[in-house]
């Protein structure tokens, strides 16, 4: 009789254990690993990869990704998807261009230029939104859609013109305060905030019990529907800092879509640990799934590997990590159903 | 009173549930009836549009994208997705531009290995969705990056050309029996994956996969085996595209048929097949490949720019879905 009980609380410990060293397994901590090793590996073939300066451009470079991937984070938690922001990337970064040469030359005040854009990122977000969680359209198709009204609307509007001459103020993401790029700032506070917010507060919290069990979180008392409209607007107004950020980055904007930055923005995320079935994923993992995504080619120009072969590396890098990380859930569900 | 109430109501239901309320309600209806509106005010708009010569060209135009969408439809039935068909294509091209070019090998050889090159892509991406059960998603935006980035290193960016006139003249530009190659390689690759999709266990099959995997397999279905099948004739299809592409326009370079992926899936999905899967038709797909081409062409004719399509067809994809859905959800679900 009294061997049962033993038996079941011996069983609870060997699970914390277990438990434990596998909450020590998150996608994250194997990011950050992964991070520390290539960095490690390439700073002892060329030892000025370490160099402030590098590390600081590879960071600002990624920030306006990890910025976008942190509102497709919420996206695909919520177990949706959106490829139609590199689209949206393009436009509101000619809008803002576009605005900042208006301002230059008068008639409405210098910070039009980076109201409005988002104001139309978050508009356009929210179109997204109404027809995935109102008419029921699959996301995937609705921006689909969207993908090609904003490519082709672009191309019309502007003729895929360079924008050239951009005043002086509107180059936010070249400043440095204190040494660090503007970008770096504006990730590293957005992924904080996000984090936080995913983790405690209520719809952040409702954001993975609709992409967990949409039926479930309905019959919990969640409104999906407002659920997803928030989804997609928080990714309006992220895509527009993202924008925002990739529009000042340089002295001129080509008002053309920058292609295959869907990709780049949805593998940060999976990289990051976000399951496209929704319901899991951290905002930290895709910021870092975005860091890594540029460390590697970047890694691949100091050990002086051929630029020619630069994308099939980053092709294997994404299958890896997502190998790892199904065979880190398979080995979870395992020990939890033993 | 209650009877009295309902009785509209079940008519309705009944309506729809007949053999002709079905297929009078189906997508597909709804896209030939806006294709024949096109066409018809294309054809007033301009005479010389319904000539066999005219119709035969813009077949080829839309060639690739419908080699690739043959297979996609299958795909996207069973509730799965390829976004790697372009970078296969792009891949596919290279390899042949590189086998004959720099490595010397003779142009036939080159197509049979650059169709095996797709072939194996198409296994790569189908071997790891059914046996470690990556999401196709993933594994396909994965492929995307891969394929594409190997067709980069392939080729270190530069393009082959100067190909033999058999091959640009006889096979990219070429008549068989008075109508291009392309038409009788296009008629031919509806007319096998339509039959096989409608008349055959295995296409059956595809549809029972996409409604409900686990009761597929309870059923007895080789659930594994078939999506394998269905992601490799994806890659093979791909290459085929790419061969007869690089034969008519006689070069190649490795970001041949970037983005191919999405124009692909548009006509799938504007052709009625839904993307969760179970729902769909070859004669779908091909509506919507020709309501694109149509629409392409119609504006044109009307002087507007070629982006302008682009807009359009977003729209229209958008609209189609939007009445398919009205349509389900007033009639059907009843």
């Amino acid at each position: 009789m009294t061997a049962i009980p033993q038996k079941t609380s011996q069983a609870l410990a060997n699970r914390s254990i277990g438990s434990r060293l596998s909450g020590l397994l998150t996608q994250e901590s194997v990011l950050a690993l992964a991070l520390v090793i290539i960095s490690f590996a390439v700073t002892i073939v060329n030892p000025n990869f370490l160099a402030a300066r590098n590390i600081s451009d590879i960071l600002s470079n990624s920030s306006y990704i990890a910025i976008a991937a942190i509102g497709m984070s919420l996206v695909i938690i919520s177990g949706n998807i959106d490829i139609s922001i590199g689209s949206l990337i393009g436009l509101l970064a000619t809008i803002a261009g576009r605005l900042a040469i208006g301002a230059e030359a008068g008639g409405y005040p210098e910070i039009f230029a980076f109201i409005i854009p988002i104001v139309v990122g978050v508009a356009s977000g929210a179109l997204i939104g109404f027809f995935v969680a109102y008419l029921h359209v699959p996301a995937i198709v609705v921006s689909l859609g969207m993908l090609s009204v904003l490519k082709g609307g672009l191309i019309l509007w502007t003729g895929g013109e360079w924008i050239y001459n951009l005043p002086e103020w509107f180059k936010f993401a070249q400043q440095r305060p204190l040494g660090i790029p503007a970008p770096v700032y504006l990730m590293i506070s957005l992924t904080i905030i996000g984090a936080i917010w995913m983790k405690y507060s209520a719809t952040g919290r409702a954001i993975y019990a609709v992409g967990g069990n949409r039926e479930a979180a309905r019959l919990s008392g969640i409104s999906e529907k407002r659920i997803i409209m928030t989804v997609f607007m928080i990714n309006g107004f992220m895509v527009s800092i993202a924008a925002l950020l990739f529009a000042t980055q340089f002295n001129a904007i080509q008002s053309t879509v920058p292609s295959g930055l869907e990709l780049l923005v949805i593998t940060s995320a999976v990289v990051g640990g976000v399951s496209i079935l929704g319901g899991t994923g951290t905002v930290i993992g895709s910021t870092l799934g975005a860091v890594l995504v540029h460390v590697i080619p970047a890694a691949m120009i100091f050990a002086s590997i051929s630029d020619y072969w630069r994308q099939a590396v980053q092709g294997l890098l994404i299958l890896f990590t997502v190998l790892v990380d199904l065979y880190r859930r398979n080995q979870q569900s395992y020990a939890r159903r033993k | 009173m209650q009877a009295v109430k309902e009785q509209p109501e079940q008519q309705k239901s009944r309506f729809s549930e007949t053999r002709l309320g079905r297929s009078l309600l189906s997508q597909e209806t709804i896209l030939l009836i806006i294709t024949i509106i096109a066409i018809t005010f294309l054809a007033t708009q301009n005479e010389r549009f319904l000539t066999l010569r005219n119709l035969s060209r813009e077949v080829v135009l839309l060639f690739e994208v419908a080699v690739m969408a043959m297979p996609m439809t299958l795909i996207i039935i069973t509730g799965g997705i390829d976004l790697s068909v372009g970078s296969i294509f792009g891949l596919s091209a290279v390899v042949l531009g590189f086998l004959w070019q720099d490595a010397g090998w003779a142009l036939e050889v080159a197509i049979v290995a650059s169709l095996v090159v797709g072939l194996m892509c198409g296994f790569l991406n189908g071997i790891f969705i059914v046996r470690l059960g990556v999401p196709p998603l993933i594994m396909t935006l994965a492929t995307l990056a891969l394929f594409r980035g190997m067709a980069l290193g392939v080729s270190e960016a530069r393009s082959a050309r100067g190909f033999p006139e058999w091959f640009t003249d006889g096979i990219g530009r070429g008549d068989f029996l008075g109508l291009p190659l392309q038409v009788w390689i296009i008629g031919i690759a509806v007319v096998i994956t339509g039959v096989v999709l409608a008349r055959t266990t295995f296409g059956r099959s595809l549809y029972a996969m996409g409604n409900n995997e686990l009761a597929a397999r309870f059923a007895g279905i080789p659930v594994q085996r078939y999506k394998l099948v269905i992601y490799v004739y994806s890659g093979f299809m791909a290459s085929l595209a790419a061969i007869l592409f690089t034969a008519r326009v006689t070069t190649t370079r490795s970001d041949m048929g970037t983005g191919y992926e999405l124009d692909v899936i548009a006509a799938v999905v504007l052709g009625g097949t839904s993307i969760f899967g179970g729902l769909g038709t070859i004669w779908g797909t091909v509506l919507g490949l020709i309501l694109i081409q149509v629409l392409k062409n119609g504006l044109l004719l009307a002087g507007v720019r070629g982006d302008a399509t682009s807009v359009l067809i977003g729209i229209v994809l958008i609209l189609a879905i939007l009445i398919n859905n009205f349509i389900q959800t007033r009639f059907r679900s009843v």
